[in-house]
């Protein structure tokens, strides 16, 4: 059982104020969801839990079963078992899935052998076209493809916690049933279940990842906490009860978040 | 051996040698050898020792070259494939001054991969001053590659002379892992309609190396057309110099020319300066350049050690993918995974980072 605790976290970019008290708490076989409008500090919650450079952190505190998941450079984050799907995968030129999935079980000190059959066989449960495979990492691929890339990663690596950065931005309908279908699954196998952090900006993710709560972050703070009717109830009357809820005034952690008007339209579509 | 004579030097002041070392150079410091060469495959095309004279020399470098030039010709005649690379190996020796000279015949039609490597016997300072002359004629096609592994404290300063008639194909390659200073200036001319040429270069300086490179696509003809590509990483307090010229002449039109520079800088110390630039006299062309110098890429970065790959993992992931787009183009054929594991094994990984 693992456990990714994380408490009154605060952070800043470029000296502005975006994260401002998050407590979270995914446990193994938990699926979560973080859902906001624009600019709520969703991709800088992932960003900072994975330790990108850029973010700084001023208060509060992330662990993975104790462990002080803050003082780790991000390989070792990973390597400790937290995993990000990125919202948008990096194009990597040159660089080979396979090289790179050698270096991370190695580092990890797993088993690195038939690493050619293993890929070929997970990319096989999702849809991953076997030809895929051989391109350099992300690098001419469409926006479901890369997302399918991502999620062969995760089933790879097999990590304890994983947050999905926006998996469903960019993909077609297809793979966004291929590859939420596959985190369900690994999110309820028996041994080692795998914890799930998926931030989304729309609800049509957990259409087929089935969430046990969705916290909705606003400007910064998780404003409201509840089981998936919680995402049932944003669809019809979407954010502006939150959204003023959470207006303490002379607030500067959001520019894209209108009370009341785009984000209302961008949760109905 | 007799000490070579005190070259009439250029000074850095003079644009093409501008930001070289051609300042701390002394000629007479070495003495002049004949060249350790060999030559394996090309049987009934390669003759060695014959003096050719060249069509022009630009410097006195290789006015030098003309004048101890140790030469190896490559002649195929018309229609003539060589079915297997020819593979020209120079060995140099400490406190030498030698004048590789290779001259390639390519006839109508006719076909030939040649693959020239310059390393050394021992450590040390040498100087090495090949020339590279190259003709090709209608319908012929050269696939060329030089490498050099030379000891850091050499020095290099060469000339590729190439020029395509009609339709011919000319491709270029570079793999310049070696030297103390290590200069190629390349003239590859265009002189016939439909010819192309394709020029891919990989440099990689460490320690005190510097590289410089120096380049012409010369159109001079209609329809011809002519890409380049140049990869370059510098590290510790290593320099590197790119620059390159397309020169498309008046009546060069419906030509089309492009030129890629991108370089690496891994440590802090470390320098490149890249000058694309393009002299264009007619309308109907299709030209681009594009030039980088910077470090490895943060979201690359990040994105492997958010795999869980530690971070001089990454630089070296990075850093070769980064070169094998160039090795990719190769046609090194069994010597590539030679090159690449050359490459990888120069990384000073955790040691003058940023």
């Amino acid at each position: 059982m693992s456990e990714l605790v994380i408490s009154g976290l605060r952070a800043t970019v470029a000296g502005r104020e975006i994260l401002r008290g998050v407590d979270l708490t995914v446990r193994s076989g938990e699926v979560h969801a973080v859902m906001g409008p624009n600019g709520a500090g969703k991709s800088t919650l992932s960003a900072v839990v994975m330790g990108r450079s850029g973010y700084e952190v001023t208060a509060g505190s992330v662990t993975l079963d104790g462990e002080d998941v803050l003082a780790m450079p991000t390989w070792q984050r990973a390597v400790a078992g937290l995993h990000l799907v990125m919202q948008y995968p990096t194009e990597v030129p040159g660089v080979a899935l396979h090289d790179v999935m050698v270096e991370a079980l190695g580092s990890r000190g797993r088993d690195t052998g038939s690493m050619r059959d293993r890929l070929v066989a997970e990319a096989g449960r999702i849809g991953f076209e076997e030809r895929f495979l051989d391109r350099a990492l992300n690098v001419d691929l469409s926006g479901g493809e890369k997302k399918r890339n991502e999620t062969l990663q995760l089933a790879m690596l097999e990590p304890r916690i994983a947050i999905l950065d926006e998996l469903d931005s960019g993909l077609d309908i297809d793979a966004l049933r291929d590859c939420s279908r596959r985190v369900e699954e690994m999110s309820n196998v028996t041994e080692r279940p795998l914890g799930v952090l998926a931030i989304t900006h729309y609800n049509r993710l957990l259409t087929e990842l089935k969430p046990d709560q969705v916290h909705i972050l606003v400007r910064g703070r998780i404003v409201a906490s509840g089981g998936p009717e919680l995402a049932t109830t944003l669809e019809t009357d979407g954010y502006a009860a939150f959204v003023e809820g959470s207006d303490d005034g002379g607030d500067e952690a959001d520019t894209a978040a209108e009370p009341g008007s785009a984000l209302d339209d961008l949760f109905r579509i | 051996m007799a000490r070579l004579r005190d070259l009439p030097l250029p000074s850095a002041d003079e644009e093409i040698w501008r930001y070289s070392r051609i300042d701390a150079l002394d000629p007479t410091s070495f003495e002049v050898d004949a060249d350790a060469v060999t030559v394996d495959g090309g049987e009934g095309f390669v003759s060695v020792g014959t003096r050719v004279e060249i069509a022009a020399e630009p410097d006195v470098f290789a006015e030098a070259n003309s004048e101890h030039q140790h030469t190896v010709l490559i002649d195929v005649p018309r229609g003539e494939v060589v079915a297997e690379p020819i593979v020209i190996t120079h060995r140099s020796s400490p406190g030498t001054a030698t004048f590789p000279r290779t001259v390639v015949r390519v006839g109508e039609n006719a076909e030939v991969t040649i693959i020239e490597r310059f390393s050394s016997v021992d450590p040390g300072s040498a100087l090495v001053c090949p020339v590279l002359s190259a003709e090709v004629s209608p319908a012929g096609r050269v696939n060329y590659l030089a490498t050099n592994d030379l000891d850091v404290e050499a020095w290099q300063v060469g000339h590729q002379l190439i020029s395509g008639d009609r339709d011919s194909s000319v491709r270029l390659s570079t793999v310049t892992l070696g030297g103390h200073y290590t200069r190629v200036r390349t003239e590859a001319r265009s002189t016939g309609p439909g010819a192309s040429t394709k020029q891919v270069a990989l440099y990689f300086a460490g320690g005190d190396q510097m590289h410089d490179f120096r380049v012409i696509q010369d159109h001079d003809a209609p329809h011809t057309s002519s890409d380049l590509l140049f990869k370059g990483a510098v590290q510790d307090r290593a320099r590197s110099v790119y620059t390159g010229l397309i020169s498309i002449r008046e009546h060069a039109r419906g030509t089309a020319a492009y030129q890629t520079n991108r370089n690496l800088t891994l440590s802090a110390g470390a320098w490149a300066e890249s000058v694309p630039n393009l002299d264009i006299r007619t309308n109907d062309v299709k030209c681009s350049h594009a030039s980088t110098v910077g470090p490895i890429d943060d979201d690359q970065r990040f994105y492997l050690e958010s795999r869980g790959v530690p971070p001089e993992t990454a630089e070296r992931l990075v850093v070769l993918g980064f070169f094998e787009e160039v090795l990719d183009q190769l046609p090194a054929g069994p010597h590539a995974d030679e090159l690449r594991s050359a490459v990888a094994a120069k990384l000073d990984l955790g040691g003058d980072r940023r």
